[in-house]
């Protein structure tokens, strides 16, 4: 048995494709924010994360949010400590930004703005997809 | 009648279905992801610019802030806050949330 092999067999080791895939904007529902939480903790195990932005989803990244009027916490600024993970893939949708009047430079954080078919090819290359 | 909306019209229909069914001289408020819709640039933004011809339009302030649009707002809304909610819920006869 080769060494990839047993390292298989304790489950230690094995690096996976996981792709989180945000749709809903932030504050209306727990959404955002509950998959912010285990996109951090996916963070712990080595894995090969990345993020994609889709629909409503590109909200949460939008600048200036200052949520002290509605007494919740403000997670936008979570984003920006991704780097610090070492999740750097975050993908966002070009339609999603044009339908809502956004731009690249409304985001706080570095993305790769591309079409919808690159994001689906991006998609079809993962080992696991989690929606939120 | 007040008319309010809390949900993005991305999401769902239930701005599209208040425009459709609001009576011309209604209010309408949006609160929660509904303020997604006030926003400028957007592809909602010309039927509820239509909308806007026949209905009084709200937002609240607190929601388009937290989510950082408050500076997106289409010319002809108009901000409240908390306490102008309650104004408007008072000064109408009715009102019927849009969930």
């Amino acid at each position: 048995m080769s060494e990839a092999e047993q390292q298989g067999e304790e489950g230690v080791g094995i690096v996976k494709k996981f792709m989180f895939v945000n749709r809903k904007a932030p504050y209306g529902t727990i959404y955002a924010l509950e998959g912010l939480e285990v996109v951090l903790i996916s963070a712990a195990f080595d894995q090969d994360v990345s993020l994609a932005f889709i629909d409503d989803g590109v909200y949460q990244l939008l600048k200036g949010q200052q949520t002290k009027g509605i007494e919740a916490k403000n997670f936008s600024p979570a984003y920006r400590a991704l780097e610090g993970y070492d999740i750097e893939k975050l993908y966002v949708e070009r339609d999603a930004l044009d339908a809502r009047g956004l731009a690249e430079e409304d985001l706080l954080v570095d993305v790769q703005v591309m079409s919808s078919g690159e994001l689906a090819e991006l998609m079809a290359a993962q080992d696991v997809v989690i929606g939120f | 009648m007040l008319h309010i909306v809390n949900k993005s019209p991305y999401e769902r229909n239930a701005l599209e279905a208040c425009l459709r069914l609001a009576r011309p001289g209604s209010a309408l408020l949006l609160i929660e992801d509904g303020v997604y819709a006030a926003t400028r640039g957007s592809v909602c933004e010309a039927s509820l610019k239509e909308a806007m011809t026949q209905l009084k339009v709200y937002a609240l302030a607190p929601d388009l802030e937290a989510r950082g649009v408050a500076a997106r707002v289409m010319e002809g809304i108009q901000l409240v806050d908390y306490g102008g909610f309650v104004e408007l819920a008072c000064e109408q006869p009715n009102c019927q949330s849009w969930l």
